[in-house]
């Protein structure tokens, strides 16, 4: 009885097998294993209903693995067809070592701005491997009911801003600003890259300082480590000691006014809250009212051709598929705050989300300062902006101290910095 | 005709498989990280560079600070241990052995159960009990009247390495006092019986007849207690993350070396100067450990019963 079950299902399997040989099966690689259902559920059959005879398969791997099993797959010939690209340098040594498909000429790279592109291109920008997907956008969230309560408008200048974050102090009922400093990348990540922009005006002080014609210890780059000087002030008790959770924690539970943030944290913070109270956004804060803005829009996540790949014709397809616009609307919507690189205008459903994107019509878009080139050395600059920001908010380093050691660490392995 | 000596191939076949599996997961990856440190990358290729490593390493100040303050770290981490943990074994121990202690077999099993947890709940059991936000020791100090002496602790420069140090000695009492406990134990009845004769009894007992005989046993303590703080990274790793915050000030080699091997963030690791590291911090084992032996455990008396 058993056995008949058993060569019925045998002969399915390979019966079906038979059927489906003639479809083409593409296999993604990636490291976004949260996002496995909206794959699955969304994204693929929004495809092969278009394109049939095309299959997808989306087969992610852990995070922290995901490096290091792409590059043995690589090695050994059997990663899938489509590899999700990490921005910069993981990327670039795939592309160097010929991994990764050139896929330069592809009409779907119109659809993208250079800055959008720059994280997978050589350094000349000649070549481009990666189809850019996704940007996550740095600003702040603050809790409305808080700001209602106590009178207050989103801040436009850092003198508005400063009174805000005082006027909440006085007020003792909430913390002004939910930050801590133990995880250190918190400091450097969505204080000095978050606010940075505005100082060192985006991609004109990050491209000049690639070049060797600006340097860490100009007014624009300490000018920000001056700013995050005056924040310890308005942090919670303890912030030393306080981690990436707390600071989470925190501002769902109400207790904190204004979380300095990424956009990624809609999709977290949403079902957290589970509307206790509502959320809004404020880009960085300029200097003067009427300052030209910048924003922080970090390339992410994108998608390239695995170079071994034995359909490159489907591949590309698809592909070309990831850079068009509904791709990029089916993405945006399906994952909250993290925001299509598309030149093409995407329809949002999340009002935050809405909000966040909105600044990329006001203000001019970068990305962080140390990502490209610069943190390829020893000692290496991203580590020690990490460093020296939370020192600086501690207040144990004085912004010019800190801006100092972060160019000697600089231009003792960077040649266009050495003078 | 002289008997031949027959060859005794017995201990060499029964001493087989413990030599090849120590040599397979030992020796030969020690040997592969001393080799791995004498070569480093030149323009792609891997080129053998000799001591250069070891010059840029100490030689270097970027890597040298890094290094002596991971040292420095690290020495005061194992001194911590050294006048809190083995004291306090000691002294647990000799109040289990009290005959006249009543449920030994609990407090016994209740300070050992630390040590068998993983690090990562221990790490993240004492930063929430540390917390300014969550924690319970501010609501605790402020229970007493002591709000005042609550300070971020793991968050401060001048507290965090200590606090870590002595979250470890929490941990790890256990060990010297099961090792201590199960010396004592092992002193024989007479010789107490004859030292009672001699009216030495309580403390002058201690001091007098039982340390001596567990000296032999500190000693061995003293040397795990070097080798594992030396070796240490979990805890570190687990509370403070590989930047070891604040401002390097809980790095320690351990730390270090992970740091430097495997890379962190966009920070690709070296697997050279990880290398170079590597045996530095073999090489201060191997003389601690030598120092005890050579010059410590050859002066230790010992007694036979």
């Amino acid at each position: 009885m058993t056995k008949t079950i058993r060569y019925a299902l045998l002969a399915s399997t390979l019966l079906s097998g038979a059927a489906w040989a003639e479809d083409v099966t593409l296999t993604i690689e990636s490291w976004r294993n949260d996002d496995l259902a909206i794959w699955q559920e969304k994204i693929i059959p929004a495809f092969e209903a278009a394109n049939p005879g095309i299959k997808v398969v989306f087969a992610p791997s852990a995070p922290a693995e995901y490096n290091a099993v792409l590059n043995s797959k690589l090695d050994a010939g059997s990663a899938g067809d489509l590899v999700t690209c990490r921005p910069f340098d993981a990327s670039l040594e795939l592309f160097n070592k010929g991994k990764l498909a050139d896929l330069s000429d592809m009409a779907a790279m119109a659809n993208f701005s250079d800055v959008a592109k720059s994280a997978w291109q050589t350094d000349d920008a000649t070549k481009t491997f990666c189809v850019p997907m996704a940007s996550v956008i740095h600003g702040f969230i603050y809790n409305r009911a808080i700001f209602d309560e106590l009178g207050l408008t989103p801040p436009k200048t850092e003198a508005e801003f400063f009174a805000a974050l005082e006027k909440i102090k006085a007020n003792g009922t909430y913390i002004p600003m939910a930050m801590g400093t133990n995880d250190q990348w918190e400091a450097a990540t969505m204080g000095y890259q978050n606010i940075g922009p505005n100082y060192w005006k985006g991609e004109e002080g990050r491209k000049a300082l690639i070049a060797g014609t600006s340097s860490l210890t100009d007014e624009a780059w300490v000018a920000p480590f001056r700013q995050l000087a005056k924040w310890k002030d308005y942090l919670g008790d303890g912030f030393e000691a306080q981690t990436y959770p707390d600071s989470q924690n925190l501002f769902t539970l109400g207790r904190a006014a204004i979380y300095p943030t990424g956009s990624w944290e809609i999709g977290v913070f949403g079902p957290q809250i589970g509307g206790a109270f509502e959320m809004g956004a404020f880009p960085p804060p300029v200097a003067a009212d009427g300052d030209k803005c910048y924003i922080s829009d970090h390339t992410d996540i994108a998608m390239g051709m695995n170079a071994a790949t034995k359909h490159p014709e489907q591949t590309k397809k698809f592909l070309e598929w990831v850079g068009s616009s509904e791709f990029a609307t089916l993405y945006a919507n399906a994952l909250p705050g993290f925001f299509s690189l598309n030149s093409a205008a995407v329809e949002m459903a999340d009002p935050l989300a809405k909000e966040f994107v909105s600044w990329r019509e006001t203000c001019e878009p970068t990305i962080r300062s140390t990502y490209q080139i610069l943190s390829r050395g020893t000692p290496n600059l991203e580590n020690e902006t990490w460093n020296a920001s939370a020192n600086v908010i501690k207040g144990t380093e004085t912004p010019e101290d800190a801006a100092k050691r972060l160019q000697d660490g600089l231009a003792s392995w960077y040649e266009p910095q050495k003078k | 005709m002289a008997q031949r000596k027959q060859i005794r191939w017995h201990i060499a076949v029964f001493l087989a498989p413990a030599v090849l599996v120590y040599t397979a997961i030992m020796i030969v990856p020690l040997f592969g990280t001393l080799n791995l440190s004498l070569f480093n990358l030149d323009q792609g290729n891997r080129v053998f560079v000799g001591l250069r490593n070891f010059a840029t390493l100490f030689g270097d100040p970027r890597w040298s600070d890094a290094f002596w303050n991971a040292l420095g770290n690290n020495a005061w981490f194992f001194v911590i241990h050294m006048l809190v943990q083995n004291p306090i074994g000691v002294l647990l121990a000799a109040l289990l052995s009290s005959p006249r202690l009543r449920g030994a077999a609990f407090y016994r099993t209740a300070i050992f159960i630390p040590t068998i947890l993983s690090f990562v709940i221990v790490g993240f059991v004492w930063k929430l009990i540390l917390s300014p936000i969550w924690g319970i020791a501010p609501g605790m100090l402020d229970a007493v009247g002591l709000k005042a002496l609550f300070a971020p602790w793991l968050g401060k420069e001048e507290y965090a390495l200590t606090t870590l140090a002595l979250v470890s000695v929490w941990q790890f009492v256990g060990i010297p006092m099961m090792l201590i406990y199960a010396a004592l134990l092992s002193i024989p009845d007479e010789v107490i019986e004859a030292a009672e004769m001699d009216g030495v009894t309580g403390w002058a007992q201690f001091w007098k007849i039982k340390l001596p005989l567990i000296l032999p046993s500190i000693g061995i303590i003293s040397v795990l207690t070097f080798v594992g703080n030396f070796n240490a990274f979990d805890l570190i790793y687990v509370t403070q993350g590989a930047l070891a915050g604040p401002n390097f000030a809980t790095d320690i080699l351990g730390t270090f070396l992970y740091r430097t091997f495997f890379g962190f963030q966009l920070q690709i690791g070296d697997p050279h100067m990880g290398a170079t590291i590597a045996t530095a911090m073999f090489g201060i084992i191997l003389l601690g450990v030598c120092f005890y032996l050579f010059a410590i455990q050859t002066r230790l008396r010992r007694y036979q019963f």
